[in-house]
């Protein structure tokens, strides 16, 4: 695996081996646009399964019950709060979970003493979690103010640090691209919303937009002199940083997706539903979506942007100009593309190595 | 040794001098037995109660809830739960919201305490008295202190004062008419020699029924029935915990409280509540003018008062002003405590009035802002109200670190893999990046009283991710340069100088995305952009100060230097057959087989032509070809000098 990643690693690096991303940039925007509608569609018609945190009401969670079973439950609910439908869950191995709409103070307390009783543990245990309706509201309020100031401060110092605001507005597309994916999992699968849930769904930004930054930093230092040359056009030089960084990509994934992974697994088999496995559940899809989204979205997008840009217009018909006419000192392959890449320097060749017009 | 030795030595050193800082810091802290070693634990991993409250004011309220009637909010939450006995309380404001988190789980009682609004009361004081408990027996013995008239009460000037410095008085006093100078006795000055209250105890033996609010008026002694005596008796003014989260009493009967003067801690017992906090509009502080308009050098606190609670105040002062000390003080209590006592001088009857005695501008503006709190119909809802029992905190807790323990292998292997011996360099950097982030939350936990949650320990879990990812970066670069033919050395520095820039600029969007959370967020995750923003800092720290010293002593040594297959940075399993030495030597190294330096294209087509049986020399062209497209290309894509 290592020998096979790190060769792998080689012929990309010196463009032997080119996936054309960018040059395919249309098949990927299309998958990408049809996922986004689909996921739009999802939220809109299929909706999110909000947490009682987001909807209001009650819910209580008895830890380490010997007796694994919903029935208890339900009857001290009946007992206590006639009117109420519980909805009741079993977490991991022995919690028991009962989530039902809003109690008063004493219907709380008799519930807690009863749930206790009919579940043998001590009462001191029980957790419960009694939300106002509007707090939800609030919350959601909160993390939407929050996007967008954040948003905007990004795109301000990407904007700067790349003096380009394409590349910021390619940026915050993708990222914007992950969280509807991200939120389109969530109405598919139905996984509940909670509090965790929104910041594994505020991580994802910061970790989306990492992870693009990065790909966009060797873009930038490919195209760094592209009016020196004209060899290759941009999107040719910003296809071959997503080649050369491809290996990064895989492994940060990896490293971060890793961790993550973990917390799940221990989240779903030995905790059950809690704030850890919220979180980490977000993370994974948001992750893994943004690994994609800043190799298949983010740079074909930016270069789909850039493109525009006058100066970069008149070097792509330059480049093409010259090799139309074979002027260009490019080694083309076999089925007529061009072999974009860092090349291999070591021997001096003598004269032999000096520039020469093509014979081919 | 080289400059640049020099230089990773002398960052290696600097890592170990906060290392040991902190850890030595930590250290006395326990030794003191001021702190412990591990950082605090938030409710929801040490289990207990939070709430949520929201202030709200009552509907068709034209006011608006500012940031100081929420802290005044909290500082009375605050005096309530500690009156109650509740160590180690929380009490926040998170956005419009107040936070309290209460350990383990606090009675009912101490929960209705903390949601219950605070009320402001105007009573008529009738006893003024030691603050210690008396005997059933010991009659109040007023202290006729110069303190307890210190504070006195006037009306706003409304006789008009054209100097314009007074604008904003004159401003508060448009609109009342003119008023009629109080009786004479209203400047009548409290002396030592009155002695009023000396024997003040009517005889409360005999009124067994509360008096009848109609037909007593509030400064009469009728209040002061067996049971209102017996708790005056009773409460202890020096114990802390009778100055917050008292019942308010029942307004339509006699009331003690405690206050705490400038001269020390005071009892009270008063009649019944005359106005009340909802009579009040709005109160200031500012600084005193006497009547000439010139200022006097202390502060004064303004009262408005709206027309009903200007009418009752005019009934309650004309009434005060002709008795004796310390009857003629009215009492405002808020929230149980008497914040104030002053004495009345004169009749107020335009609803404008002034507290002054010598207050500093802090005590004047506390005090308004009390009056100001009080005066809001305020109520607080609870938002959310979570128990979270100590077991099922304790069973994330254990599991968080479970699950960060396996995640922490598996990188460790994974990058062990890939890397080989270079693994062990992000291993190390994840172990000094952890080392460092559990002894700074141990400081803070300390210092700033941080808690650690579990949305914190999700934090610290998922930057292990973004940690590795400096290290990747790097290492990726480090690669590429020796794929480009540089000695380890000089593709340690080459990669450097590029990683920095990706690591720095990626690192600055990953702390934003943190402050910006933080900033906004409300409870959990606040938690969480902490430990991100803390570790994204501690990542570039150790980045710094650590990977990257610690590869270019690494680049030093035989092992990687010369490439070791199992160093990780072989440059023959990077494509490199050849080391460029300098001055247009080149090192060979025994070749690996696959690399021919021909592109599998240009392999087959060799294969091709040889079985076409083509002559040879053509290979040799489509070679050199390439390699001049590469050479020139390199020198003109990278910018850099060789």
């Amino acid at each position: 695996m290592k020998g096979n990643l790190a060769t792998w690693g080689n012929r990309l690096h010196s463009g032997e081996k080119t996936y054309p991303i960018v040059a395919q940039s249309a098949r990927w925007f299309a998958i990408s646009a049809v996922l986004m509608l689909l996921a739009v569609g999802l939220l809109v018609f299929k909706g999110l399964n909000l947490g009682i945190d987001f909807t209001g009401g009650t819910q209580y969670v008895v830890p380490n019950v010997a007796n694994v079973s919903t029935t208890p439950a339900e009857e001290s609910v009946a007992e206590v709060a006639p009117g109420q439908e519980p909805r009741v869950t079993v977490l991991g191995e022995d919690d028991i979970r009962v989530q039902l709409g809003d109690l008063d103070q004493d219907q709380q307390r008799d519930l807690t003493s009863a749930l206790a009783e009919a579940y043998d543990v001590p009462q001191e245990d029980i957790s419960f979690d009694q939300i106002g309706p509007t707090w939800g509201a609030a919350v959601g309020e909160a993390a939407v103010q929050g996007l967008v100031i954040f948003l905007l401060l990004v795109f301000g110092v990407i904007a700067v640090y790349f003096r380009a605001w394409r590349m910021a507005a390619a940026a915050i597309l993708a990222l914007i691209h992950d969280l509807l994916f991200t939120a389109g999992i969530y109405a598919l699968s139905g996984f509940e919303v909670t509090p965790a849930t929104v910041i594994g769904f505020l991580t994802i930004l910061g970790y989306s937009l990492y992870d693009t930054v990065v790909v966009f930093d060797k873009v930038r230092e490919n195209t760094a002199n592209l009016h020196a040359q004209h060899r290759y056009t941009y999107g040719e030089l910003a296809n071959l940083a997503v080649n050369q960084t491809l290996v990064r990509s895989i492994n940060t994934s990896v490293v971060a997706l890793l961790p993550v992974a973990s917390i799940l697994f221990i989240g779903s088999f030995l905790l059950g539903a809690g704030t850890l496995k919220d979180i980490a559940l977000a993370l994974f899809v948001g992750m893994a979506v943004g690994t994609y989204s800043s190799i298949f979205v983010a740079t074909p997008l930016e270069v789909a942007l850039r493109r525009r840009e006058k100066a970069i217009v008149e070097h792509t018909a330059k480049v093409l100009a010259l090799r139309e006419s074979g002027e260009a000192d490019v080694v083309t392959r076999e089925d007529g593309s061009v072999r974009v890449g860092a090349l291999q320097p070591g021997e001096h060749r003598g004269v032999g190595a000096q520039p020469k017009r093509k014979r081919r | 040794m080289s400059k640049v030795t020099k230089g990773a030595r002398k960052s290696l050193i600097w890592l170990a001098v906060i290392l040991v800082a902190i850890y030595a810091l930590l250290a006395v802290g326990v030794a003191t037995g001021k702190t412990t070693l591990t950082p605090g634990l938030a409710l929801d991993l040490a289990g207990g109660r939070q709430i949520i409250l929201t202030p709200v004011l009552d509907e068709g309220s034209e006011q608006e809830i500012e940031q100081t009637d929420l802290d005044q909010a909290v500082s009375i939450i605050r005096q309530r739960v500690d009156a109650s006995g509740v160590a180690e309380a929380e009490i926040t404001t998170q956005g419009d919201n107040i936070v309290i988190g209460l350990p383990g789980n606090p009675s009912d009682e101490t929960i209705d305490l903390v949601a219950q609004a605070a009320q402001l009361q105007f009573r008529a004081v009738l006893i003024v008295g030691d603050p210690n408990p008396t005997g059933g027996t010991a009659e109040p013995t007023p202290a006729p202190s110069a303190g307890d008239d210190a504070e006195q009460l006037d009306s706003v000037e409304s006789t008009p004062t054209p100097s314009p410095s007074a604008s904003s008085v004159a401003s508060v006093v448009t609109g009342t008419e003119p008023e009629p100078e109080p009786s004479p006795s209203g400047s009548a000055v409290v002396t030592d020699a009155e002695q009023p209250a000396t024997e003040p105890t009517p005889a409360p033996t005999e009124a067994t029924t509360t008096p009848d609010r109609e037909t007593t008026d509030g400064s009469s002694f009728d209040w002061l029935t067996p049971e209102a005596m017996a708790d005056f008796n009773a409460l202890d003014c020096l114990d802390p915990e009778n100055y917050a989260g008292r019942t308010m009493g029942d307004p339509n009967t006699g009331y003690s409280a405690c206050a705490l003067d400038p001269t020390g801690p005071a009892k009270l017992a008063m009649g019944p509540v005359e106005v009340t906090g909802d009579d009040l509009e709005t109160a200031s502080s500012g600084p005193r003018q006497n009547q000439a308009g010139s200022f006097t050098g202390d502060y004064e606190v303004r009262l408005t008062f709206n027309d009903a609670g200007a009418a009752k105040f005019d009934e309650v002062t004309t009434r005060l002003v002709n008795l004796e000390d310390p009857r003629n003080q009215f009492a405002i209590i808020l929230d149980g405590t008497v914040i104030s006592h002053p004495t009345v001088n004169q009749r107020i009857s335009n609803g404008e009035a002034s507290i002054s005695g010598g207050f500093t501008q802090e005590q004047a503006e506390q005090l308004a802002n009390q009056l100001r709190f009080g005066a809001l119909p305020l109520s607080l809802e609870v938002q959310s109200n979570q128990q979270i029992s100590a077991t099922l905190g304790e069973d994330q807790l254990q599991k968080g670190l479970l699950a960060g323990a396996i995640g922490l292998v598996l990188v460790a292997l994974y990058s062990l893999l890939q890397y080989r011996a270079l693994g062990f360099v992000t291993i190390s950097s994840l172990l000094i990046a952890g080392a460092t982030t559990f002894g700074v939350i141990s400081l803070l936990s300390w210092g700033l009283d941080y808690r650690l949650s579990i949305a914190g320990v999700a934090g610290v879990i998922v930057s292990i991710g973004i940690t590795a990812d400096s290290f990747i970066v790097y290492f990726e670069r480090i690669r590429d340069e020796l794929r480009e033919g540089r000695s380890l050395a000089s593709a340690v520095d080459h990669a450097w100088t590029r990683a920095r820039r990706t690591i720095l600029v990626s690192d600055a969007i990953s702390l934003l995305a943190a402050v910006v959370l933080y900033i906004l967020a409300v409870g959990g995750v606040r938690g969480f952009a902490f430990t991100l923003g803390l570790i994204t800092v501690i990542d570039v720290l150790v980045v710094f100060l650590f990977t990257h010293p610690v590869m270019v002593l690494l680049a030093k040594t035989r092992f990687f230097g010369e490439g070791h297959p199992l160093s990780g940075l072989d440059p023959r399993q990077l494509g490199r057959e050849a080391l460029y030495k300098g001055r247009g030597r080149v090192r060979s190294t025994a070749s690996a087989p696959s690399s021919d330096g021909l592109t599998l294209a240009e392999r087959k087509a060799a294969a091709k032509r040889a079985a076409a049986g083509e002559p040879s020399p053509q290979d040799v062209t489509a070679v050199d070809d390439e390699a001049d497209a590469v050479d020139a290309a390199n020198s003109e894509t990278k910018g850099d000098a060789r």
